[in-house]
């Protein structure tokens, strides 16, 4: 499944590539995105792990980006 | 600004602030004479410190969260090492303490930052603006009361009603009432359209006069405004070379430069070339200009202009690399029918016979061909300016492929080609002009002939010397029509190379030997109309489709899709394109050269913190007002 998300205040462009990089090395994470333009975040990830997936980037996001959030 | 924003600002004026009045009392000596002169350094560095935490503690948080992670490399953190190393020099009695610098930079490093922020702000905002062309409500009637619903849950079929003012939001069909539509949003064309009763609309017009039944033949999500959003939201997913170079360079650049900046601080001192804390000072310093971000976020910034820019025209690119490719596009190949000429047929001519009014010959033609629907007839029957009275025709029956004849008036018609003429015994004589020619004959006598062709559009030769301009070496011509039409197309329109006679697979072929052919960088165009032409448009570098409103299968196959059917859009894509590109390379030029200058500077101990601190920011700035102007493709019309 592939689902896009708002990513709020990112305002720096490497902060968007660390972060993009970090999801990517995230357990059950297929493949990541971060449009810093778009302020988006695109998730690839399993149907039946999606949920739990995204529960870890979330919590991922609040560590790195503090400033940062995933609006759902 | 945001409130964000705002609280940023409000922080950095009150420690700007602070930071004058204390600078005031160390400067003017006020400071030395209230805590006497061997305190005073260790005075003025807690009052410097304390407004450097105000100014910049944020900073310090973040950095110190990156530490805990393990992965220290980014801007807060170097910004904080720097400082703090400036302040450090208080610890060293025999050099000039540096707290003042070491506030200053922070306060500088945060005014910059939130003016960045401010910059990135805005430009988001002016693309959205850009890209505000759905609409976010449509009118259905419920119960004999119009209400607004969410596009969204209107079903096909459903019919919806769009006010004066309004923008259409659904594809769909006319089924009541007459307006103009401005589709200026979608084309860039500012003439406004006609639709009425059975005309076809796409969703992101602005309805002008009239108030529109419309019925839905989509749902919202694959309208036609829809498809643009989300191709020009996924445009800068598809990411340049020159973006990938970018983001492989950042990675390098700033560990190599931390490193580089210990050795600076290290190396010297310890061969004995000067004191511990001027070499320190200068290692410092190339912390400040080791953060990337000016290109980081200025190239993927001016690329997502141009698109959008370039979107504003018509004209849509599906990736910052196909914007890319396009700027070093060389050769464009044509698919003549659709791109260059309308395909359609017309009359492009009426010769008579001496002494026959033109206006007659063709009347006779369209009398002739009145009940034939091939499109030579139709074309004949629309150059007819009057109406056809079918009570004053008898005997018309079609000739074997080769014309028709007919009784008109009690005149004998026969309206088709030479074989025709010679199968009656008739006398003719040839044209110069190129197309498909119809002799006609009235009562056994030649009267004329009129001249059939494909017509080539108002703008394409506008096109071909705009392509031109723009570095474009060659143009070919690629079609299945006969070799004289193609070449006299060709020699008017200036095309270098022409194939013609040509089966759908053989374009494939061609546009393979073409791209053989290429020299090294330089890129091949392919300009379709979309309509069989998709494995062409997929192995040219870069595949155009034109006159896309509303085909679906136009706007998959193709990398760039050119809203309406004038081929001039070409060269002004090309104009953004290119423009786009010297942007970008501007600023990575700018960037790394006063980067680079200042860490020389720098290493040369020429350059002070200050200016450092302009390497990092001041030329972020300067490189995302750069990058602004990517959006403004005003100029590129």
């Amino acid at each position: 499944m592939r689902k896009s998300f708002r990513l709020d205040e990112i305002d720096c462009a490497t902060c968007a590539l660390k972060l993009e990089d970090s999801i990517r090395r995230l357990d059950g994470v297929d493949d990541a995105k971060v449009n810093f333009m778009t302020q988006k975040l695109t998730l690839t990830a399993a149907d039946e792990r999606f949920a739990e997936v995204l529960e870890r980037v979330v919590a991922l996001v609040a560590k790195v980006e503090p400033d940062c959030e995933i609006v759902r | 600004m945001n409130k964000k924003q705002r609280r940023w600002r409000n922080r950095i004026v009150i420690a700007v602030a602070i930071f004058v009045a204390v600078m005031v009392v160390e400067r003017t000596g006020l400071l030395a004479s209230l805590v006497g002169a061997s305190s005073e350094p260790y005075v003025a560095f807690a009052l410097y410190f304390a407004t450097f935490l105000v100014a910049g503690y944020d900073v310090l948080i973040k950095a110190w969260g990156n530490i805990r992670r393990g992965d220290p490399f980014d801007e807060a953190f170097l910004m904080t090492v720097a400082t703090i190393g400036a302040f450090a020099t208080i610890l060293f009695p025999e050099t000039e303490p540096q707290s003042a610098e070491g506030c200053a930079v922070m306060l500088f490093y945060q005014v910059g930052e939130l003016f960045q922020s401010y910059a990135v702000g805005k430009s988001r905002k002016s693309i959205s603006d850009m890209m505000d062309i759905a609409p976010d409500y449509a009118n259905v009637e419920r119960d004999g009361r119009l209400v607004q619903v969410d596009p969204d849950e209107v079903a096909v079929g459903d019919v919806i009603v769009v006010k004066p003012g309004e923008r259409v939001p659904i594809d769909g069909r006319v089924v009541e009432g007459a307006s103009q539509l401005d589709t200026a949003a979608l084309t860039g064309e500012s003439v406004p359209r006609h639709v009425e009763r059975g005309a076809d609309v796409i969703s992101g017009c602005i309805n002008m006069t009239g108030i529109l039944h419309i019925e839905t033949t989509k749902p919202f999500g694959e309208s036609t405004v829809s498809r643009i959003l989300e191709l020009v939201e996924n445009a800068s997913e598809k990411k340049a070379r020159t973006e990938s170079f970018i983001t492989r360079f950042a990675r390098v650049y700033t560990p190599a430069v931390t490193l580089a900046a210990v050795l600076l601080a290290v190396i010297p001192p310890v061969l004995g070339m000067g004191p511990w804390t001027d070499w320190v000072l200068r290692g410092l310093t190339f912390l400040v200009v080791s953060c990337p971000c000016a290109l980081v976020i200025s190239v993927p910034l001016s690329f997502f202009g141009g698109i959008g820019g370039a979107s504003r025209l018509g004209i849509l690119v599906k990736g910052s690399n196909y914007l890319e490719l396009l700027a070093h596009v060389d050769t464009v190949v044509f698919d003549k029918t659709g791109t260059l000429t309308s395909g359609t047929f017309s009359v492009v001519a009426v010769h008579p016979e001496e002494g026959v009014d033109p206006d007659y010959l063709l009347s006779r033609a369209a009398y002739a061909e009145a009940f034939s629907d091939h499109p030579i007839a139709a074309s004949v029957k629309q150059a007819y300016a009057g109406t056809i009275d079918e009570g004053r025709i008898r005997d018309a029956h079609e000739e074997s492929g080769h014309g028709v004849s007919a009784t008109v008036d009690e005149h004998v018609v026969l309206v088709g080609n030479d074989r025709l003429m010679a199968a009656h015994g008739m006398r003719w004589h040839e044209c110069d002009l190129t197309g498909t020619v119809l002799h006609v004959a009235v009562d056994g006598a030649y009267a004329g002939h009129i001249v059939i062709a494909d017509v080539v559009k108002e703008d394409a030769a506008e096109t071909i010397r705009g392509l031109r301009e723009e570095g474009v070496r060659k143009c070919v011509m690629l079609t299945g029509d006969r070799r004289d039409v193609a070449e006299a197309v060709a020699a008017r329109l200036g095309i270098d190379e022409v194939h013609a006679q040509l089966l759908p697979e053989d374009k494939v072929d061609a546009v393979e030997r073409l791209l053989a052919g290429e020299k090294d960088g330089a890129r091949l165009a392919f300009v379709g109309d979309g309509i069989n032409d998709a494995p062409v448009l997929m192995r040219a570098d870069v595949g155009i489709a034109m006159g896309a409103m509303g085909s679906d299968a136009a706007i998959e196959a193709a990398d760039v899709v050119l809203m309406d059917d004038r081929p001039s859009k070409i060269a002004t894509a090309m104009r953004v394109a290119r423009r786009t590109m010297r942007i970008v390379w501007q600023n990575i030029v700018f960037a790394i050269g006063v980067k680079v200058a200042i860490l020389v500077l720098a290493a040369l101990g020429i350059a002070n913190m200050w200016l450092a601190v302009f390497g990092d920011v001041g030329v972020a700035i300067i490189a995302i007002l750069n990058a602004m102007r990517c959006m403004r493709v005003g100029a590129a019309r």
